[in-house]
């Protein structure tokens, strides 16, 4: 197979940071290629100079495109040769119907106005390319995000795509749509479409990828190839950390004692839908100093379970009874819920998690103020010490506390959400996908971090949509489908098959 | 500790120059203000930092400064008051009518009008804060309401004049406790106590800062702006002490800004409303009260407002319908020109105020030039432009 893409000694710097050091990538015609790294390794920064969002000037080394020297000097000109990025973020615009979304910027019209019948019959043609059966007049706001990532794939084929780039395309997906995601590629690579996908899934990566190129701290550290050799994901791992990573969980003494939260006959209703409930009759308990999964299918219910309990931040018409320690607490409101001991690390950091403008220090604290303060008055001394303290137990890597939050990796930002509520001294922590969209290096952290929780008598309730990382971390498993628990499993009898099973039969 | 990069380590190896350029935009405020008031000062011939001049600079801008502390507020949570101008206005006819019309004494048409505006803010509050309804429509109503209202309540004629004790909320001054007179020994003591509390309050600021070692303003910087603002400070005090003194309106406008400013920077309400502003969601699952301290900004608006309307009818000695007109548009203007930021979260009551100031000594100035208001409106309109052009380029460089 010829070479398609070849970059040449990349060297790109920020000020004070080079993001890529002497990066090499040769992509052949027709293959799908992978590149891994760490969160910050540069993958994206690599992605972008190909795409032209850093012009061509701003970097060091040569692009080879097609047997030609290319540059480009803007996502425009890298689009007119067939090279398309499809972000982590969707580009879409909800309020629009798939049509509209497909053909924005690039719209069948002459001088200006618009030709739907045109518009329609290629849509249908590039839906069907995709395997999606919606209409073309329906809304993006009514897709799920699975479905919006196949659309995301047809607006790039309607543009006569040469090389597909996806960063992190099943991040937000759930394993169903994953593999529809992943066949469609599988599709497009016979069809003559080249990709790139960038991914911290390595069993995807396994399943796809032809070559692989494993970035580290912005050099080239390994090119693979899968089509010759069987790649494992240790091999794979042990190349973006530069270790060894033969435990991927660290180990942890299994002791839980005596009940500490309680749950009993919870329900809970859709909050605009009000005859959908939502939430089933779900009881459940957890130890000090035990780690408790929930696993679920995406929708089972498990994030709404947990914004209803804390707070009743989710949901209308609750009912049912939490005690900590055994005896009843109150949740009704966030505050309520903060002060009987609750704490819950939301799914969506930059969203619900996180004011990206402020400093990693206003974001420690926000969640407990009163420690920082005497009568409304805010020590800010004391502030600063409290969140250097957790920047060092926490491993925070960042050159102060007083950075701004947006400047972070993202699993540096998940642990600034983990500083806030540990400052906020709860007995238990409810974790929704904790490790979502952060490299192997942190997540390792992170799971450490779980575990010294777990040391000192706190409970925690783990929610995950990566099974493995369930199985590697919990004492207990619940298992929820469709708004109810339908299984427990102890951490012996808990296996992929048994809870995908206990999924499907209920 | 040896390992770990130490934020005074780091900010002492990158120098000045980039201390500079991340609090470009405070010193870059302050910069314009002087860099302002000297261009008028050489163009009027000396007649901007007249003593009596700079009596009336305050006099005339109180009010927006007032208001101005309160819009800070509400844009830093993250919403607009279209209304202020309106219900200054309204606020200011009511008391005109208690007085006037009524015979009401002063000492109870204060405190009622205070509570009115509170009631005022609070019932465009109630909607934005636990409707959501966006707080561009709720006070674009009000603004309209209390447009109306105004006009009702004085039947469309200006009402007026007030007696003596209502007028020294604006045009009093502060008496000679010393009695010397000229200079005004009560001004000079006042500023000289003041310059040194700041500059005491700062010492002892960057002294705690340093012993937690997260102080990273150059020496020379903290010299300088505090040399400035001391000198400034005494200049304007000596200019008042040899007209006739602080006025009252002064005094009021100083202990709101140093009362508005700390509850800004540095108590957990003020932090939660930046909170608020910065990310409505991530608040409030933090337990924060987000839809009560939306209402709280508000009511403090409607209060502020109101006491703007007492101050502005006390120095116009009449209310008027037309008090109050499109002022609202000058106080939004003035929190931006401070730093603000329109999606909320960003802003400072120092720099509102300051912002306030670049206005008025803008508005002041050309009038002396005798530039004409149409002309007056394009430049403030570009000024207001240029400011948040500023701030967006920063931005971008900074991203």
């Amino acid at each position: 197979m010829q070479t398609l893409l070849e970059m040449r000694n990349i060297t790109k710097t920020f000020p004070g940071v080079k993001a890529l050091d002497d990066v090499n990538l040769k992509v052949r015609q027709g293959e799908i290629h992978a590149l891994v790294g760490e969160n910050g390794a540069g993958k994206s920064t690599l992605m972008k100079v190909l795409s032209g969002v850093y012009p061509k000037g701003s970097y060091d080394g040569e692009i080879h495109y097609g047997g030609q020297i290319a540059g480009f000097s803007g996502i425009s000109d890298s689009e007119k040769l067939g090279i398309i990025i499809i972000h982590q973020e969707l580009a879409l615009v909800p309020l629009l119907s798939i049509a509209e979304n497909l053909f924005l910027g690039n719209e069948c019209a002459k001088g200006g106005v618009m030709n739907w019948p045109e518009t329609y019959r290629r849509t249908e043609e590039l839906l069907r390319k995709v395997g999606l059966r919606e209409a073309p007049a329906t809304l993006i706001d009514s897709l799920g995000v699975g479905k919006q990532q196949l659309i995301e794939i047809a607006k790039a084929l309607s543009k006569d795509v040469r090389i597909l780039i996806l960063d992190e395309p099943t991040a937000a997906l759930s394993e169903a749509d994953s593999q529809a995601l992943l066949d469609l590629l599988l599709e497009l690579k016979i069809q003559g479409v080249t990709s790139i996908i960038i991914s911290h899934k390595l069993n995807e990566i396994r399943r796809i990828a032809d070559t692989i190129t494993v970035i580290r701290d912005g050099a080239t550290v390994s090119t693979l190839d899968a089509s010759t050799e069987d790649i494992t994901e240790d091999r794979i791992v042990r190349d973006m950390v530069g270790r060894d990573m033969s435990h991927r969980y660290p180990e942890r003494e299994r002791r839980a004692g005596e009940v500490l939260l309680d749950v009993k006959n919870w329900n809970v209703w859709h909050p605009e839908h009000a005859t959908r409930q939502v939430i089933k009759d779900v009881h459940f308990h957890v130890r000090k100093g035990e780690v408790v999964g929930i696993a679920g299918l995406m929708g089972a219910g498990r994030t709404e379970l947990a914004m209803s309990l804390f707070g009743r931040s989710y949901g209308r018409n609750i009912s049912g009874t939490v005690s900590l320690s055994g005896k009843p607490v109150d949740t009704s409101t966030v505050m309520a819920a903060i002060k009987s001991g609750l704490a819950y690390v939301t799914e969506d950091r930059k969203e619900l998690g996180l004011i990206l403008d402020e400093t990693i220090q206003r974001n420690i604290t926000l969640a407990n103020l009163g420690d920082v303060s005497t009568s409304g008055v805010i020590n800010e001394a004391e502030e600063s010490n409290v969140a250097e303290r957790y920047r060092k137990a926490m491993n925070i890597r960042t050159p102060s506390v007083f950075q701004k939050v947006m400047n972070l990796s993202g699993g540096n930002q998940q642990k600034v959400v983990l500083s806030k509520w540990l400052f906020a001294g709860p007995e238990v922590l409810i974790l929704d996908e904790p490790t979502r969209g952060i490299d192997v290096g942190a997540k390792f952290e992170i799971y450490g971090i779980i575990n010294d929780l777990s040391a000192q008598g706190k409970g925690v309730v783990m929610i995950s949509s990566e099974m493995p990382e369930l199985l590697g971390m919990c004492d207990r498993i619940y298992v929820m489908n469709e708004g109810a628990f339908v299984g427990e499993l102890s951490a012996a009898e808990a296996s992929q098959e048994r809870i995908m099973s206990l999924i499907v039969t209920e | 500790m040896s390992d770990t990069a130490h934020p005074l380590g780091t900010a002492q190896t990158k120098g000045t120059a980039s201390y500079l350029k991340a609090n470009l935009r405070e010193y870059g405020l302050l910069f314009a203000l002087i860099a302002i008031m000297v261009f008028f000062q050489i163009v009027t011939d000396g007649t901007l930092l007249k003593a009596v001049n700079i009596t009336n600079l305050f006099l005339q801008n109180s009010y927006i400064i007032i208001m101005a502390l309160g819009m800070l507020m509400v844009i830093v949570a993250g919403h607009i008051d279209l209304s202020v101008g309106s219900v200054m206005g309204f606020v200011g006819a009511f008391a005109a009518v208690m007085i006037v019309n009524w015979d009401m004494p002063v000492a109870v048409t204060i405190p009622i009008c205070l509570v009115l505006g509170g009631v005022i803010g609070a019932a465009q509050g109630y909607w934005v804060a636990y409707w959501k309804i966006p707080s561009f429509i709720v006070t674009l109503a009000g603004m309209l309401v209390f447009r109306g209202l105004s006009l009702w309540l004085l039947e469309g004629q200006s009402v007026g004049p007030f007696p003596k004790s209502f007028q020294l909320l604006s045009t009093g001054f502060i008496p000679d406790i010393f009695g010397i007179n000229r200079p005004n020994g009560t001004a000079l003591a006042v500023g000289i106590i003041a310059v040194m509390a700041i500059i005491w309050m700062g010492l002892r600021k960057r002294a705690r800062n340093k012993a937690y070692g997260i102080e990273d303003e150059p020496t020379a910087f903290f010299v300088v702006r505090n040399a400035i603002v001391a000198g400034a400070l005494l200049f304007v005090v000596y200019k008042l002490s040899m007209f006739r003194g602080l006025p009252n309106v002064l005094i009021t406008m100083g202990v709101l800004t140093i009362i508005y400013a700390f509850l800004t920077e540095q108590t957990t309400i003020g932090r939660r409303i930046y909170a608020l502003g910065g990310n409505e969601k991530a608040a409030k699952l933090s337990g924060i009260p987000t839809e009560r301290l939306t209402f709280l900004t508000f009511v403090n608006m409607g209060v502020l407002a109101a006491l703007a309307g007492l101050i502005f009818a006390a120095r116009l000695n009449t209310a008027t319908p037309k008090a109050g007109f499109a002022v609202e548009l000058d106080v939004i203007a003035a929190v931006f020109i401070g730093g603000a930021s329109m999606s909320g979260g960003v802003g400072k009551i120092v720099g509102a105020v300051v912002g306030a100031f670049i206005m008025g000594v803008m508005n002041n100035g050309m009038s002396i030039m005798g530039i004409g208001i149409d002309y007056q409106q394009v430049i403030k309109g570009l000024v207001l432009l240029a400011a948040v052009i500023f701030d967006v380029y920063n931005k971008q460089k900074q991203g």
